[in-house]
C-alpha cells in the first residue's frame, strides 16, 4: 500500500565551493515512520536536513514536505516541521522556561498558553526542577532534551533530529530513544540522522545509508544488516604471508568475500551464523594457517560501510565516532 | 530520572495533509513576532544586566569627567559649561550605544538559536526588527541617566520638562535611525568584534569633530568646516535649543531629515543583506 510521503526528495545537490556536500540525494520518507539517515561525519547528513528544513537552498533537485515544495512554499513547510539540530539551538543566556515561552509566542500562542505549554513540555522532559536556571549550567543531555522540547511546541507532524544522541552518555541516550519512540506513537514522523548503526537499528523503520553526499543503500535495518552479515569475523594471522590463503578458506567455508585491513595484518568478513566459525577454524588448522587472534562480533558501522561502499569510514570521522565503534565491540 | 509521556493521547498530532496553511506572513503576525523578539531582547538584558554598563555607567562617568576637566577651560566654570555639555554628552552617549545593535545582531546570527528562528514559521525580519525595537530601551535609559546626572550637578534646563522630554525623544529617534547603519555592519560583517571596530572608526571622528564639547569657532579651519556640516552638530544644537530655550529651530528639522535619509538608505540595504542570510 502506498502511504502519503512525509518527505520526498529528488536529486538534492548542495555544493560549498568545490566540495559537493550533497550530491544527488533521493529520499522517500513514509508518514508515521522513523526514518534514519546513517552516515559518518561529513557524509552530508546535516546539509541534507538543512535543505529539507528550509535552512539551506538546494543548488539542484527538489524536495517536498507533505507535498509542499521546500523552495517555493518554505513558510508552509516551516509550519509542518520541528528541527532539533546537532548543537542545541536555544538561547544560552535565558532559562529553559523563557526559551520555550518565547518560541511559543513566536508560534502564535498567547502568553498564557505559551507558559502552560512550556510547563507541560518541561515536565514531560524531566526539566521542571531546572526550568528557572540559565542554560549555562545545563548538562549536554538536558540541553538536548530542551532543544527537542522546543521543537515540539507546535506539535509538528514532521520532526527532524540531527544526531540527537551524539556526545550523550549511554543512559541519556536510552532516554532520548524512549522519547523518540513516544513521539512516533503520537503520530509524528521522525527523520533522524545518526553515525551509529545501533541507534538506527533501535529506532528506525527504514534507513538510508549516506556517504560522500550520496545515498548508497536504503532499506529496513534487517535488509541492511543482511548485506553485511549478522556478525563480523576478524582474524589476525601469525604470518601475514598466509593472508591470501586465509581469504580463500573463508570464501570456501563461509561463502562470503573478506577484506583485508589497511595495515595488512587482519582479515574481516561478514557472517550470517557465528556458529560456523568452528568450521572455519578447522579448515585453517588443516591448511596450516596459524591464527594469532580471532573475534566474532556484531557488525559495526565501519563494516556496513566497507560492505556497501567498498571503503571504510573516512578518516575525517571524529574521535567520537571511533570511540563508538570501539564501544560496540562487545 | 524517568521520562514521562510526552503528549497525552488526546492531543494527537494533526496530520500534515489535514492542516490549512498559508505561505504568507501577515503584517499582524510580523508585528507580533517583532514584539516577541523585542521581549526576548529585554529578557536577555534582565539575565545579563552587565550588558547595560555602557548605557548606565558611561553617561555618569563621562558627564562627571568632561564637566570637571573641560568646564573651567571652556566656559570659565563647571556650572556655565553644563548647558552646552549635557546635550553634547547625551548625543554622543546615545549614538554610541546604537553600535550595540550591530554587534549583538552579529553575535545572535552566529548562534544556534538563530537557526531555530529560521526554521520557525515566523516573519523573517522579526529577529532584526525585534532587536531594533528592544534597543530603544537602551537609548531611553542612557537619555534619562544623562539628564538626571546633569540635574544632580546643577543643570536645570530653562526649556522646562516638556522640552527636555521632547529633546530626549529626538535623540532616541535619531539614534534609532543611526542604529540601522550598525545593523547593516552587523549583518555583513564576519565577527562581532569587527562590527565594533568599524563602528568606532566611524563614530569617533563623527562625535568628537562636532560642537558636542567645544564651540565650533575654537576649531582650526578645516575642522570647523567639518564640525559645522556634521549631522551630529545639528543634533546637538537642536537638543540645546530645545532643552535650554524651549525653541524648535532649523537644526531639529535637519536632524529629523537626516534620520529619515539614513533609514531610507540603510533600512533597505540592511533588510536585503539580512534576508539573504535569514
Amino acid at each position: 500500500m502506498q502511504r502519503e510521503l512525509a518527505v520526498e526528495a529528488v536529486g538534492l545537490v548542495k555544493t560549498f565551493g568545490d566540495n559537493r556536500a550533497v550530491d544527488g540525494v533521493d529520499l522517500a520518507v513514509p508518514t508515521g515512520a522513523v526514518y534514519g539517515v546513517l552516515g559518518p561525519n561529513g557524509a552530508g547528513k546535516t546539509t541534507t536536513i538543512s535543505m529539507l528544513a528550509t535552512l539551506l537552498r538546494p543548488d539542484a533537485g527538489s524536495a517536498r514536505v507533505f507535498g509542499h515544495d521546500v523552495a517555493r512554499e518554505p513558510q508552509i513547510v516551516r509550519q509542518l516541521i520541528g528541527v532539533t539540530g546537532q548543537y542545541a539551538s536555544v538561547d544560552e543566556t535565558l532559562s529553559a522556561t523563557e526559551n520555550l515561552v518565547i518560541f511559543g509566542r513566536l508560534l502564535g500562542l498567547t502568553s498564557r498558553d505559551a507558559k502552560r505549554k512550556a510547563g507541560e513540555l518541561l515536565e514531560s522532559f524531566g526539566l521542571t526542577e531546572a526550568a528557572r536556571r540559565p542554560l549555562k549550567n545545563f548538562s549536554g543531555g538536558m540541553r538536548r532534551r530542551l532543544d527537542l522540547a522546543a521543537s515540539l511546541i507546535a506539535q509538528p507532524p514532521l520532526i527532524f533530529l540531527d544526531e540527537p544522541t551524539t556526545g550523550l552518555d549511554p543512559r541519556t541516550r536510552a532516554q532520548m530513544w524512549d522519547t523518540i519512540r513516544q513521539l512516533v506513537a503520537t503520530g509524528s514522523t521522525v527523520l533522524l540522522t545518526t553515525q551509529y548503526l545501533d541507534e538506527a537499528d533501535q529506532l528506525a523503520d527504514r534507513i538510508a545509508v549516506i556517504d560522500r553526499g550520496r545515498v548508497v543503500a536504503e532499506g529496513t535495518a534487517d535488509e541492511l544488516k543482511s548485506s553485511v552479515g549478522d556478525s563480523s569475523l576478524e582474524l589476525r594471522l601469525a604470518d601475514p604471508a598466509d593472508l591470501d590463503d586465509a581469504r580463500v578458506a573463508i570464501e570456501r567455508v563461509l561463502g562470503v568475500s573478506s577484506s583485508i585491513s589497511p595495515e595488512h595484518v587482519r582479515v574481516t568478513a561478514p557472517m550470517q551464523d557465528a556458529d560456523r566459525v568452528t568450521d572455519l577454524l578447522l579448515t585453517l588448522r588443516q591448511e596450516g594457517i596459524r591464527v594469532d587472534e580471532l573475534s566474532v562480533r556484531k557488525p559495526s558501522l565501519d563494516e556496513v560501510f566497507l560492505a556497501i561502499t567498498g571503503h571504510g569510514v573516512p578518516d575525517a570521522a571524529p574521535a567520537e565516532g571511533s570511540a563508538e565503534l570501539e564501544g560496540s565491540r562487545a | 530520572m524517568s521520562t514521562a509521556l510526552i503528549t497525552p493521547a488526546t492531543e494527537r498530532i494533526v496530520p500534515g495533509a489535514e492542516r490549512k496553511l498559508s505561505n504568507r506572513v501577515s503584517l499582524g503576525q510580523t508585528l507580533a513576532n517583532t514584539r516577541t523578539m523585542a521581549y526576548r531582547g529585554l529578557v536577555k538584558i534582565r539575565r545579563t544586566p552587565e550588558q547595560l554598563i555602557d548605557v548606565t555607567v558611561q553617561p555618569i562617568i563621562f558627564t562627571l569627567m568632561f564637566a570637571y576637566i573641560f568646564g573651567g577651560a571652556i566656559a570659565g566654570d563647571v556650572q556655565s559649561y553644563l548647558p552646552a555639555l549635557i546635550p553634547g554628552i547625551l548625543v554622543q552617549t546615545v549614538v554610541t550605544t546604537s553600535v550595540v545593535t550591530g554587534t549583538q545582531l552579529r553575535e545572535d546570527m552566529d548562534k544556534g538559536v538563530f537557526d531555530r528562528f529560521r526554521s520557525l514559521p515566523i516573519a523573517r525580519i522579526a529577529p532584526l526588527s525585534g532587536a531594533l525595537l528592544a534597543d530603544t530601551l537602551r537609548y531611553t535609559i542612557a537619555t534619562t541617566l544623562t539628564f538626571a546626572m546633569g540635574w544632580i550637578m546643577g543643570y536645570h534646563p530653562a526649556g522646562g520638562l516638556g522640552a527636555v522630554v521632547l529633546a530626549g525623544l529626538l535623540v532616541i529617534a535619531c539614534s534609532w535611525a543611526i542604529s540601522w547603519i550598525f545593523a547593516f555592519f552587523g549583518v555583513i560583517a564576519r565577527t562581532a568584534s569587527s562590527v565594533q571596530g568599524i563602528s568606532m572608526l566611524v563614530l569617533f571622528p563623527l562625535t568628537f569633530l562636532s560642537n558636542a564639547y567645544v564651540p565650533v569657532d575654537s576649531l582650526p579651519g578645516p575642522l570647523a568646516w567639518f564640525a559645522s556640516i556634521n549631522p551630529i552638530s545639528h543634533l546637538v544644537t537642536a537638543v540645546r535649543d530645545l532643552a535650554n530655550d524651549g525653541t524648535i529651530g532649523g537644526d531639529l528639522w535637519m536632524s529629523l531629515v537626516g534620520a529619515v535619509v539614513i533609514v531610507a538608505v540603510f533600512a533597505p540595504l540592511t533588510v536585503r543583506a539580512y534576508m539573504r542570510k535569514a
